[in-house]
C-alpha cells in the first residue's frame, strides 16, 4: 500500500492508505481526529473543510495519497495548546453562530481561510458569497455571518477583542 | 469508490507512457470531478496518474498576443491573477464563479476542459475565445476539440498540458446558474478580436457549441441589442427536472445579450 507523509496540526504522520482513501478517512479514522465532519460526500456542503498547505479545500474530495509532503491544519488545530479559542472559534461562541453544530468546524475553517485571504475587510454580503461552499441546514446563517464579520476584525488586529467588536 | 494503483509521474513523457501502457488508467489534476464520478462508480479505473508533480503543465504566461495558462492552474490562481486580469478580464470573472472557494482552489483549468462537462465554464471560454488546447503532441483549435458530452478529441494517452488563449479586444461571459447545483443551465460567452466575432454557448445542450446567427448580427452591430431578439432553437438542447429545452433556449439570447453587456 502507499504511504504517505504529511504534518496534521503540527505534527508529522507516516501513514499507510489505499490510492482510494480520502484525506478526510486518513484524518478521522487513522489519525482519530474527528472534528471534521462528513456530511454529503459529495464536495458540497463543506462539513469536511480543512487547510491545506494554508488554503480551504473539501478533504471529502482529496485524494490521501496526494497530501504527501502537504501541511495539513484541521479543526482540532486551531486553538492554541493552552486551550485558548482562534478568534473565530471564540466569535462562533459569542455569536451563537451554531444550532446542532455538525457544520460548524467545515464553516470556522473555511471562515478562517475568508478572513485570511481578504485583510481588507469583508461586507456582509461578501461574507455570505465567501460561504458558498458551506451548508448550514438548521439555516443558522444570519449568526454565522456576524461571527465572521467580527472576528475578522481581531484577526486583522483592528480591535483587541470580541468584547470590543462587540459594542 | 473502487481502489486504483497510484502513480506520480514527475515528467509529462514519464506520465503520457503510464497512461499508453494501461488503456484502463486515468489522468487526476485537481480530482474535483473524477473522484465524485469514482464514488459513483461511474468509473473503475485500475491507476491513477497524478500529474500534480508535472512542472511543465505549471504557470500563466505571455506568449507574443496570447495567453498561456497551464492545464494545472487552479481556478482560484486564475481568479486572483493580475496577469489574466490585464489580458483578459472576462476569464477572471469566469473562474471567480466557478464552484465555490474550496472547488476553485483544487479544480484545475485543463480537468475542466478535458473533461468537457455540458455545464462546464471553462469549455465556453476556450470555445468563444477561440483558443488553442495544447497537448503533450500536438496543438489542437478550439473548434476542433469539443466533440459531445463528455467527449473530446483527446487521445486516451494524449495529455492536455495548456491553453493559448489570443488577447481579444472584447469579451464577456454571463450564466445562469441552477439555484440549489449552481451548475451552468445556459451561458454564453462573446469575444471580439483576431479570431472574428465567436458567440460560444454553454449549459444548454449536451456539448458547448457556436451560435452562428449571433456572431452575423454582432459582426454588423457590436451590441446586445443586436442579439437579444434571436432566438436559439430548443431542438438537441438539454431538458431536464430543472428546465426544459425551450427555457433553456431562452435563457441562450438572454445570457449572450448580458455577456455582450459585460463584454462593453
Amino acid at each position: 500500500m502507499p504511504q504517505v507523509t504529511l504534518s496534521v496540526n503540527g505534527k508529522s504522520h507516516t501513514v499507510e492508505v489505499e490510492g482510494r482513501t480520502l484525506l478526510v478517512e486518513l484524518l478521522r479514522e487513522k489519525l482519530r481526529l474527528t472534528g471534521t465532519h462528513v456530511g454529503c460526500d459529495t464536495s458540497q456542503c463543506g462539513a469536511c473543510v480543512v487547510h491545506m498547505n494554508g488554503e480551504s479545500v473539501k478533504s471529502c474530495t482529496t485524494l490521501a495519497v496526494m497530501c504527501d509532503g502537504a501541511q495539513v491544519t484541521t479543526i482540532e488545530g486551531l486553538a492554541k495548546t493552552d486551550g485558548t479559542l482562534h478568534p473565530m472559534q471564540e466569535a462562533f461562541r459569542e455569536y451563537h453562530a451554531l444550532q446542532c453544530g455538525f457544520c460548524t468546524p467545515g464553516m470556522v475553517m473555511s471562515a478562517v481561510d475568508l478572513v485570511q485571504k481578504n485583510p481588507q475587510g469583508l461586507s456582509e454580503q461578501e461574507i455570505r458569497e465567501g460561504l458558498e461552499g458551506n451548508l448550514c441546514r438548521c439555516t443558522g446563517y444570519h449568526n454565522i455571518v456576524k461571527a465572521i464579520a467580527a472576528a475578522q476584525d481581531v484577526m486583522h488586529g483592528r480591535r483587541e477583542s470580541l468584547a470590543a467588536a462587540a459594542e | 469508490m473502487y481502489d486504483f494503483a497510484y502513480h506520480k509521474p514527475s515528467s509529462l513523457a514519464e506520465a503520457a507512457r503510464l497512461l499508453a501502457a494501461d488503456p484502463d488508467a486515468k489522468a487526476i489534476a485537481g480530482g474535483h470531478t473524477l473522484l465524485p464520478a469514482l464514488k459513483h462508480r461511474l468509473n473503475r479505473p485500475s491507476s491513477l496518474v497524478d500529474l500534480s508533480g508535472i512542472a511543465e503543465m505549471r504557470g500563466i504566461r505571455r506568449e507574443g498576443d496570447s495567453l498561456v495558462i497551464g492545464a494545472l492552474t487552479r481556478h482560484e490562481a486564475v481568479a486572483r491573477s493580475s496577469e489574466v486580469k490585464s489580458a483578459i478580464p472576462a476569464l477572471v470573472h469566469l473562474a471567480q464563479h466557478i464552484g465555490d472557494t474550496q472547488v476553485r482552489n483544487r479544480g484545475t483549468i485543463g480537468g475542466s476542459v478535458a473533461n468537457n462537462d455540458p455545464a462546464a465554464d471553462y469549455p465556453a471560454a476556450v470555445l468563444g475565445l477561440g483558443a488553442t488546447v495544447r497537448t503533450s503532441r500536438r496543438e489542437i483549435p478550439a473548434d476542433e476539440f469539443f466533440l459531445g458530452m463528455f467527449t473530446t478529441a483527446l487521445e486516451p494517452d494524449e495529455i492536455l498540458t495548456a491553453i493559448a488563449f489570443p488577447i481579444p479586444e472584447k469579451a464577456g461571459y454571463a450564466k445562469m446558474r441552477n439555484p440549489a447545483s449552481r451548475y451552468v443551465m445556459a451561458g454564453a460567452f462573446v469575444s471580439k478580436g483576431k479570431m472574428g466575432v465567436r458567440v460560444a454557448i454553454n449549459g444548454a445542450g449536451p456539448c458547448v457549441f457556436r451560435q452562428a446567427a449571433m456572431e452575423a448580427a454582432l459582426a454588423a452591430n457590436w451590441s446586445p441589442e443586436a442579439v437579444a431578439g434571436i432566438k436559439q432553437s430548443a431542438d438537441g438542447l438539454n431538458s431536464d427536472i430543472h428546465g426544459s429545452a425551450e427555457y433553456r433556449a431562452h435563457l441562450v439570447s438572454v445570457m449572450a445579450k448580458r455577456a455582450v453587456q459585460a463584454a462593453g
